[in-house]
Order: structure tokens, then sequence, then C-alpha cells
């Protein structure tokens, strides 16, 4: 798809939005489009894309700081990061694998869409890492928020507001992300063999040590097959990353060994077979089947994910695996999206909310795709959506129908 | 000091002092209601004392039930409101103007869920930062963000000025650490964002909630994240001959891919100010002193010391002491953490915050050196090297008001110097009054109005909070003008 409106300035992009609310035209916009199947399906006139305001605008590696126009390649940014031995932290998700999609996603839409990774666990979201950003209004005004220091508090903080509200506030024009050093080298230990709740329990241990484990994830029986092209068989894994220097990665992995040896066998993984396997769980491979089934991606208090995925498989088939020491859960459905279901046993099991990640149009038309919000917090929303786009141009219905 | 202006009380609203009072006693036990002209005095200022105003009342409910039957109430009698904490506001946040109910949270002090399998902790909004660490140390964890006023400070202030400390370095600031919190709305609604997960559906309200300086309702209650205590920590001395070598050995420390927990950096002035207030062991002889800390095991400890003094011998460093016992450390942070108070000791000071990026340090040291000796003053500087996070103390005679003029002014052009070096006014301690005209320097209009319009869809008539952050002159037509 290419789209309608490119501009190659902050300038244009802010007469083409400006052009865009005269008119009363409802804008689609995007960074690389690779996950325009994310969200509810946006009626718009127009699609607005930031693919040509791309670049670094300025990467000093001792300042920890990297600012970007908006619609440059995330992979150009980790190349120039890994060059200088550092990263974003927050190790951002590939849509393309799990949506089939197609293109190059932008550094933009990492902001836009709050894009984090396993290490949120420990190193906090995309928001977390976002210091600044410029974006143009639905009134056609640019703004600029934060700045490119670590420690910030000169003003309210739109800079969180902008990370995950999917272009509906506003169209990114440059983002600026605190960066970090890359770890030397990285390990994981895969504990073989737990149900569920063993695996739960499990991953609270060893985040309750000052193992400084960075990663903790489950992938139950035969979903741990399809990852590692099959290297590590169907039995139940659950995984914990150790990263940092390699005599002080040594030390914490054996700690945990002899903390979790005797929950089941332990298997360690090497640092390129480690950084491979995070990267899937990063970007959901287990589901990554090429199909439409429907993909939750549930976010709970890390105990209670898995009970709920209990509770709601004795009503219907899904299969699941679990991220962020289980408060993370990527569930498949079988059929379609269930989502009173799936929204009504969150809520019995402490709360929480879902996000449907991947569905066939016709469900995302349908059915809420982000957690419907009710009473006064939904009315705030509304107030906000009018305060930033006035005449609602800018991805109308993208979060929720009629906003 | 006289310098920042106050909204003018409405004295139709400090007319009606009497029946205003008699309706918040509705609301609250007796002994929540602050109504005796004397004893409303300590609530005229906070820790930004030249400038005071006495409140119409203050109350100081004990659950979000009061806390909104009060808001309905004011909002309905169009009252300001000045929410308050433990009023250790550096900017100015909580100091009160005459037509205005401070609420307090002094009062909701109760810890309601320690859960360390979700490693959350829910607590009332009145709870001092530091009891959160306090309730769960022993269990082996801790609440991350520690300002230096930590003792005194409340969580729901730290959510207020999204307050920072020493080891924000590795473990961010209170928006990084804060899951949920459960806020009173102008009108007395009660919302709630966020909660135990991760991450919370929709826009991130708990983000602009957080360093929104008590202007989009008042928290009552948040959940934070606790994390599991390293196995030991220890801090390492440096001293060096200049401020510059010591921020060049900052810039290759962290360039190096070590992130230390903190990296906390004095001049010559601080060193003595500290050493005769703490005896932590401070060297005199050197010009800058850095104090690095890092954690983990006895042996991780030693692995990542070493790396760290040849970097710091590789810049000529003069003296490395590293504590040799769990007091030693203490000590080492007794004299970090009492900068502000043993200067207080021997002048009175204005703190500033600006925050810059880490290569422009060197130039901003020096740069504040010139300017200060421009206006005849002193200087101290301490602050948190590793976030780039400036702390220069002005010092002068609060008695002589020449002096005091030329601090506040001496203050305004630092932070205009962190501004036009590519930083910010204010990392940690927030805008308040203090700051609020410097704004403009900062901000476009434009990116005043976007601010102004998200305060607006929280509080559209303006009654939280209302002399703070943004400035008078910036504020269009139905906001509260000057």
């Amino acid at each position: 798809m290419t789209p309608d409106l490119v501009p190659e300035s902050e300038a244009e992009a802010r007469q083409m939005i400006a052009a865009a609310r005269a008119a009363g035209t409802p804008l689609a916009i995007c960074g690389g489009n690779t996950r325009a199947g994310l969200g509810r399906p946006v009626q718009a006139e127009k699609t607005l894309s930031s693919r040509a305001l791309s670049g670094i605008v300025a990467y000093d590696p001792a300042e920890l700081v990297i600012i970007a126009r908006a619609g440059t390649a995330v992979a150009e940014i980790e190349a120039a990061l890994e060059k200088n031995g550092q990263r974003l932290v927050f190790e951002p998700m590939d849509h393309r694998p799990l949506l089939s999609s197609q293109g190059e996603p932008t550094i933009g839409a990492i902001a836009a869409g709050n894009i984090s990774g396993p290490r949120r666990l420990v190193a906090g979201a995309a928001r977390d890492s976002l210091l600044g950003v410029r974006f143009v209004n639905g009134a056609g005004e640019v703004v600029k928020n934060g700045g490119r220091v670590m420690k910030n508090v000169t003003g309210l903080d739109l800079v969180k507001f902008m990370a995950g509200s999917w272009g509906t506030l506003g169209f990114l024009t440059e983002v600026t992300f605190k960066v970090l050093p890359a770890a030397e080298t990285e390990t994981t230990l895969a504990i073989r063999g737990l149900l569920d709740d063993a695996a739960v329990t499990a991953m609270a241990h060893a985040m309750a040590t000052s193992a400084e484990v960075s990663g903790a994830a489950h992938l139950p029986e035969l979903v741990a097959g399809t990852v590692l092209g099959g290297k590590l068989g169907n039995d139940a894994a659950t995984l914990l990353r150790l990263e940092g220097f390699e005599a002080s990665v040594a030390i914490r992995a054996g700690k945990l060994k002899s903390l979790l040896g005797a929950m089941g066998e332990i298997e360690e993984l090497g640092a390129a077979d480690s950084r491979r396997l995070w990267r899937e769980v990063r970007d959901c491979i287990p589901f990554a089947d090429g199909t439409q089934k429907p993909v939750w991606r549930v976010s709970m208090k890390p105990g209670q994910a898995h009970e709920m995925v209990m509770a709601m498989r004795m009503q219907t088939g899904a299969s699941a695996f679990y991220d962020w020491q289980g408060g993370l859960a990527w569930v498949r459905m079988e059929n379609d999206p269930a989502d009173e279901l799936v929204r009504r046993e969150i809520a019995r099991h402490g709360g929480g909310h879902a996000t449907l990640v991947r569905a066939d149009p016709q469900y995302r038309l349908l059915v809420p795709v982000f957690q419907p919000e009710q009473g006064p917090v939904a009315e705030l929303s509304k107030r906000i959506k009018a305060k930033f786009d006035p005449a609602s141009i800018l991805n109308p219905g993208r979060m929720v129908q009629g906003m | 000091m006289s310098g920042i202006a106050f909204i003018k009380p409405d004295q139709r609203i400090i007319a009606r002092r009497k029946e205003i009072v008699a309706q918040l006693a509705e609301f609250v036990p007796s002994d929540c209601l602050v109504n005796d002209p004397r004893e409303l005095v300590p609530f005229e200022t906070d820790g930004f004392t030249a400038y005071r105003r006495v409140p119409l009342a203050v109350v100081l409910p004990e659950t979000t039930e009061q806390v909104s039957a009060i808001m309905k109430y004011l909002a309905r009698e169009n009252v300001p409101v000045v929410p308050r904490g433990a009023g250790t506001s550096l900017s100015g946040g909580a100091i009160p103007q005459e037509d205005a109910v401070v609420v307090g949270l002094s009062k909701m002090t109760r810890i309601l869920e320690i859960d360390y399998p979700n490693r959350i902790a829910r607590v009332q909004a009145g709870v001092t930062n530091i009891n959160i660490s306090n309730e769960v140390d022993a269990d082996g964890f801790f609440y991350a963000p520690d300002p230096s006023s930590q003792l005194a400070c409340t969580i729901g202030g730290n959510i207020g000025m999204n307050s920072g400390g020493a080891h924000c370095l590795k473990y961010g600031v209170t928006t990084n650490n804060l899951l949920g919190v459960k806020m009173v709305l102008f009108d007395g609604t009660v919302v709630e964002f966020g909660g135990g997960a991760l991450d919370a559906p929709g826009y991130d309200f708990s983000g602009l909630v957080c360093g929104s300086e008590g202007q989009l309702g008042i928290v009552t209650e948040a959940t934070v994240r606790l994390i599991a205590k390293p196995e030991g920590a220890r801090p390492v001395l440096f001293g060096f001959d200049s401020s510059e070598v010591a921020g060049a050995c900052v810039a290759e420390i962290i360039g190096s891919g070590i992130i230390p927990v903190a990296i906390e950096f004095m001049d010559k002035p601080a060193i003595e100010i500290c050493e005769a207030f703490a005896h932590a062991g401070y060297p005199l002889d050197v010009e800058a002193l850095l104090i690095v800390e890092v954690e983990g095991s006895d042996a991780e400890m030693a692995d990542t010391l070493v790396r760290i003094v040849e970097i710091a011998k590789r810049h000529e460093v003069k003296v490395v002491k590293e504590s040799q016992s769990a007091m030693e450390a203490a000590l080492i942070w007794k004299g970090r953490k009492s900068a502000f108070g043993a200067t207080g000791r021997i002048a009175d000071y204005i703190c500033m915050d600006g925050t810059v990026p880490l290569s422009q340090l060197p130039y901003v040291l020096k740069e504040t050196g010139r300017i200060v000796a421009e206006y005849g003053l002193r200087v101290a500087n301490v602050f948190h090297a590793g976030d780039g996070n400036m702390h220069p103390l002005i010092l002068y005679d609060v008695n002589d008001p020449e002096q005091a003029r030329k601090a506040e002014e001496c203050g305004m052009d630092l932070l205009r110097l962190c501004v036009d070096a590519g930083g910010c006014l204010t990392g940690e301690h927030g805008v308040g009054i203090e700051k609020r005209e410097l704004m403009h320097h900062q901000y476009t209009q434009a990116d005043l109005d976007q601010q102004m319009a998200a305060r607006a869809a929280f509080d559209p008539a303006w009654i939280m909070n209302p002399s703070k952050v943004f400035p008078l002159d910036a504020r269009g037509k139905g906001k509260t003008a000057a």
C-alpha cells in the first residue's frame, strides 16, 4: 500500500494536517505500516506516513541518547547502536512475523504503540526510555515535550502520554530515546517440565533474588517446541535470562541453579541461543503461524494470568505462553476471539487488560481491540482526545469506536 | 525575596471563610481540620521557604471518600485547592494562597498491601518514601526512588514531582516505578489508573499524573513496584584535581558499558561543607569528588570496581577510597544525603535543579562558577552526575535583601544556562512557583498550550494548585490569570 501523504519535513506534515483539519478529512497515521493490522480498522480518507521523515538527528554514545526522525527504520537505529555496543533496553517487538506483514518498522511507531519486549519486566517499557517527542497535533500545531535528558519534570509529561496513543493524539515527527550499554554476554537457564503454576512460582522466586534476571518467560509443553527450530524439544521450558559481564553472569547463574535445581532439570543455553530465543519470545514466534487465528496479549499481575488462562480454556480452545514473569500472556484462540469470555475471566482473576493483537479485520471492527474503558476514565479519554485532536481527524476509531 | 507573583486572592472567598470552614467540618473529624490562625502558620510554606502565604484552612482527610466529599464541595464553591504531602517541595509546589484550602495527606499513612510474588506495594499517598522500603527491607526488597528528603517526603508528593534520587541512574525515577494510582478529580470523582499489571490499557494516565504537581487531582493511593535488594552495595570515593576531569571520568565510565547504581558529584565547597557536618572521611585536598556505588555479590563488586578504578586512573585520579565496612558506606552516603541540610548550617541557600546532557557537564560547571562569581556570590555543587541532574547551591544571606535578590536572579541565569546547553529547568524538584516564568525559556506558547489543554481536560475551572507551573502570562482566557 502506498500512503497518500508522505511529508518530507515537519513543516510539510504540519501543512498537510492543517489542510486535513480544514477540510475535515480523517487521516490514517502510519510509519512503515507493519502494524496496520493491530487495532480497529481506521475509517480514513487518506493515509499519512512518516516514512520520509527519516534519519538519525543526533547520537553521541557517551550521552546515552539517540534522537531520530519518526520514520527512521528501527533496523537503522539498532545498527547504529550496535556499532557502539549499545541498545534500546526495552527490546521492541517486531510484529511482522505474527501479523504476516511487510515493510520496515519505524522508531516513531515504537513510541506511538509503546512497543516493548521481554526486558520490560525489569528495564521499563518503550515509554520509560522515551525522553522527548515532537509531534503535530490534530489542530496542525507543532508541539514538543520532554527533551534529551534522563531526568525531566518540567511541565506536564506528554511524552508518556504520546507513548501508546497509537497516533490518535498527534503525528510524531521526532523521538528521543535513552539508550544503554549492551550486555557483554548473556545466558538463559531453562527449567524443564514445569506446569504453569509451578513455573510462575519458580519465576517469582528468581525475581525475588538479587540475581538480576532480565527475562522470565514460560513456554508450556508443545509451545517450547516452536522456538529455536525445535532444539528445546516439546517439554515445557521456564526461561530465566541473565545478562552482564561474563564473571557476573556465571556467579548469578550458579546462584539460581542452586536455588531452583530441586524444581526440575535445568539446562543452560549459551549466548547465541539465548539471544535468538528471546528474540523469538519477543516476537511471539510460537504463534507466528501464518494464520489469522485471533491472538490476545493479556497483561495482568504476574501470579494471575495463568489461572485466568486455565479458567478460559475450560470454556474454549486456546493455547498460551507467558512472558514478564507470567504477567504477560500471549493467547491464541482456536476459533473466534471470544472477547467477552477473555475479559470476564481477566476481571475474575484480579484484573488487567487484553488487546486483540491479531484477528481478521471483520472481528477487529466488531470486537473492542483495546480494553474498553468505563465511566469517568472513558470520559477523560474523550476529553483528552478532543484537546489534542479537536476535529477527530487523527486515526479516528483506531483505539475506541467513535473516538 | 518578592520577585514571584501570586494569583490575586479572591476576596469573596476569603470573606466566606467561616462558612467554608464550617462546611469542611462536616466531612472530617474535628482533629482533621486546621482552622486556628496560629496553627495555620506551619502550612504557609514548604521547602521553598522564601515565599509564604497563609491558607484559608487546612484539611487533613483520612480516607479517599473524605477527599472526594471535600473536593466535590470546594469545586461547587469554586474554592482553589492546594494538595500537600509532607511539605518538602523545593520549588514551592505546596505553597498555599490566601483563598485556597490545603488538602494535606499526612493522615493517610497506611500501607494497604504488600504482595511479594507480584512485587508490588499498594499504599496510601501520605506514606513516607522511606517507610515503603523499611516495611519490606527484612524480606529482601526495597522501593527504588530515594530522594534526599526520603525520611519525610510522601509517596503522594513524590508522584506530584516525579521524584528521583541518587540511585535512579540504575532504577529510574518515580514514573518508572509507579504502576497505578487512585485519584480524586477536582469535582470529587474517584478514578483509578493502572494497577498491578506492568502496563495499563488506554492512554497512559498514570504517566501524565506523575509529575503533574497536584494540578490534575489528588492522588490518595499508589501501587508501586518493589525490587529485590542487591546482595551488597559498596560506594567508592574518587578525588580529582578538577571538576572537568571528574566529568570526563563519568562520561568514560558510562561509555565503557558500566552503569553504576549511582554516580554523585561534589565540588570543593560541597566537600568541605559535608565533611564538616558528617565526618564521612571525604578527602579535603581535591577539587572534585565522585561517589560511585556498585552492587552485587563481593566477587561482582570487585570485578566492576577494578574496571572503574582503571578508568579513573586514566583520568589521573588523586584519591581512591573504598568503603571497608557497612558503617563506612553509610557514612559516605550520610555526607551526600545531608548536603542540603549541612549547607543550611553555614548559610542560606537556594538549590537549583536543572539537568543537562552528560557531554555538557564540564562546560556547564565552568559557566556556573563564572555566573555565580559575577553576582558576587558563592556556590557549592553537589549533584547526580550519572544523569546530568545539577544541584548548584547558591549561598547567600537571607537577611540581606540585595543578596537575596541577586541569589534569585543568579539561580534563574543558571537554569537558562541548563536549557541553552540542551537540558531542562528541573530534573526532580518540579517547576512549582519557583521556575514558573522560566517555562517560556524552554517551551514555545504552542508547547505550553498543549500542556494546559491536557490540564484543562482534568480541571476545566483551574482550581487545582492554580498558581503553579504555567507562566501567568501564558494562560489564556478562562484560566486563572494574575
